[in-house]
């Protein structure tokens, strides 16, 4: 089987991230914690490649160590959204036309009603800004999304003659769903995993940049270019490095989630070719 | 199309109405008692009471949301704990930003994802398509906050074409669209590259359709073809996408207002949370969802218009 070009791709940068993010752990070209006012606002040099922030800091180490909370927010809400969403999406399908089913996907409607960015402010609003407040807001936005794909999914699912086989058998529908369906519902629900992953750190940046995600001195790349922002017209490079860093990221696993649904479902190759 | 429309009615009716409660309920639920939150942990337990009973939170839950969506439904949304002005006001002074901002990104993005979806769509397989498709990968990975930050660093700084941030106000409608601008542009660019490639896809879709090949057997030209019968059938999946994007704009909106420190909607929420001033994110985050909800019906309604197998 051929690995299309942009899922080794995008698989390579987004591998890079998250060795970037667990290397972090063990080793940074400098701590990313240490302020050193005698090199503050540096450009770029051999010994600071990205140069440092107006602390002294340096900024390679930062947007190492700034990769973590990413990856941990994204996965955490990829959690929460897969966790709850899956399993609604299976029980409505299974109960296809009940109330119950009209009950999750009108739920599922007034979620995605809600621009997801508002509802995290408001949250952050109340309980305080944090990194936990940002994963709920985030995650509760991932619940609709996997919820109505795993529901279309599932119902098509349904009508095969895999499923009538087993529901002649006298599986039930809740075994029917787990040994059945949801096995067959795997490449899908990966696919949207990748692209629900790189929105999350997309978000995580946004919210942090406002002020109500990651709060000091929890390191994050949407914190980095807020305290940039004022800086712009002298010290560019502070703007640019962590900006570039959720580009590359977002862009890897974006190309990594396109090349895995070419590789899972050759039927939809054609429209994305 | 009457039935249509009254059924679409009562179903928007419906869903702004758990949409305020879900609203409410979030504010009311989530731990940590407002008047704590504005007095402060040593507040005196007599002014902690006058200030309840002055924000009405000595009242049962049913009858705090009921006066809240009341007085919404005749324009007041309650008073501000820190401006001691009408929320109404607050919002009025700062809609005439938010708003214009809004509809120039999505008038931009318009503007820039139909035509080059259309080419990349008529170029399949080509060079061009291959070099559209890649920078729109690019576009939908850039953060619009950074974007602008860039933006502001590029024009702003250093070629000085534009003003760093801030507003001038609408008395010089050129001075202030000129102020929009870069904003506008920041907001737009990701969201024209989600639209140019459902475009894109659209109409490839509607491309393999057999009626499609008719029309081009009867010896319809391809341009022809294309205005008459292809976009026209690919316009729902775009029109849906267009819905949503005014939702993500006027949410983008928010954050872009803090990068060029426009006196918008959004530096009226983010003040309103750091001043501890709920009742006026309260009000505005309805307004703004209200707005959402509003298009998102619109939008089906223009679907109806478009395709009228739709209005059953």
């Amino acid at each position: 089987m051929r690995v299309p070009f942009a899922l080794a791709l995008g698989g390579i940068v987004s591998l890079v991230f998250v060795a970037m993010a667990g290397l972090s752990y063990l080793w940074t070209p400098y701590d990313a914690e240490a302020l050193s006012i005698a090199n503050r606002l540096k450009p770029p040099s051999a010994e600071h490649w990205f140069g440092t922030d107006h602390f002294g800091r340096d900024i390679f180490s930062m947007i190492m160590v700034g990769a973590r909370t990413s990856i941990a927010v994204a996965v955490a809400s990829v959690g929460i959204g897969m966790g709850l969403g899956v399993p609604l999406g299976l029980w409505a399908a299974a109960r296809r036309g009940s109330w119950l089913d009209e009950v999750i996907m009108r739920g599922n409607d007034l979620v995605f009603a809600f621009p997801s960015l508002l509802i995290a402010i408001m949250i952050a609003a109340l309980a305080g800004p944090s990194v936990m407040n940002a994963i709920l807001a985030i995650g509760i936005f991932n619940i609709p999304v996997f919820a109505r794909l795993t529901r279309g999914g599932a119902l098509s699912l349904w009508q095969r003659e895999f499923v009538m086989a087993a529901r002649v058998a006298g599986k039930g529908a809740a075994r029917i769903s787990a040994e059945h369906i949801l096995p067959n519902l795997a490449n899908l629900l990966i696919v949207q995993g990748t692209i629900q992953f790189s929105v999350g750190i997309l978000v995580e940046a946004a919210l942090s940049y406002v002020g109500i995600g990651a709060q000091p001195p929890t390191p994050s790349w949407g914190r980095m270019l807020a305290e940039a922002q004022t800086m712009v017209s002298f010290a560019p490079h502070m703007a640019l490095f962590p900006g570039l860093a959720i580009v590359l990221t977002v862009l890897g696993l974006n190309l990594m989630g396109d090349g895995l649904r070419d590789l899972l479902d050759p039927r939809g190759r054609e429209r994305t070719a | 199309m009457l039935r249509y429309l009254l059924i679409r009615l009562v179903s928007l009716t419906a869903t702004l109405i758990a949409a305020s409660v879900v609203i409410f309920l979030v504010m009311a639920v989530i731990p940590g008692n407002p008047a704590v939150l504005i007095l402060g942990i040593n507040a005196q337990e007599d002014t902690l009471a006058a200030l309840r009973a002055e924000l009405g939170l000595n009242r049962t839950l049913p009858e705090q949301y009921l006066a809240w969506i009341g007085g919404l439904v005749q324009g007041d949304f309650g008073t501000s704990y820190t401006y001691k002005v009408p929320v109404a006001e607050l919002i009025l002074d700062r809609i005439w930003i938010s708003l214009p901002l809004t509809l120039y990104a999505l008038a931009l993005s318009t503007a820039i994802a139909f035509p080059v979806g259309i080419i990349a769509a008529t170029a399949r397989g080509g060079v061009l398509d291959f070099g559209i498709m890649g920078a729109t990968q690019l576009g939908i990975a850039i953060p619009n906050f950074w974007f602008a930050m860039m933006l502001v660093f590029v024009f702003a700084v250093t070629l000085g074409w534009f003003g760093a941030g801030g507003f001038p106000g609408w008395d010089d409608p050129l001075a202030a669209i000129k102020a929009l601008t870069l904003p506008a542009i920041a907001l737009a660019l990701p969201q024209a590259s989600i639209l140019a490639r459902v475009m894109r896809s659209a109409l490839l879709e509607t491309l393999d359709e057999d009626y499609i090949r008719t029309a081009r057997a009867k010896g319809l030209s391809r341009g022809g073809m294309l205005w008459r019968h292809a976009l026209r059938n690919a316009m729902i999946p775009v029109l849906t996408i267009l819905g949503l994007q005014f939702s993500f704009l006027l949410a983008g909106a928010i954050i872009i207002e803090n990068v060029f420190f426009l006196p918008g909607l959004g530096r009226l929420v983010f003040q309103g949370i750091t001043q501890r001033d709920l009742i006026v994110v309260q009000s505005t985050v309805m307004l703004l969802v209200f707005a959402v909800i509003v298009v998102t019906f619109l939008v089906d309604l223009a679907y109806a218009l478009v395709d009228p197998r739709l209005r059953r």
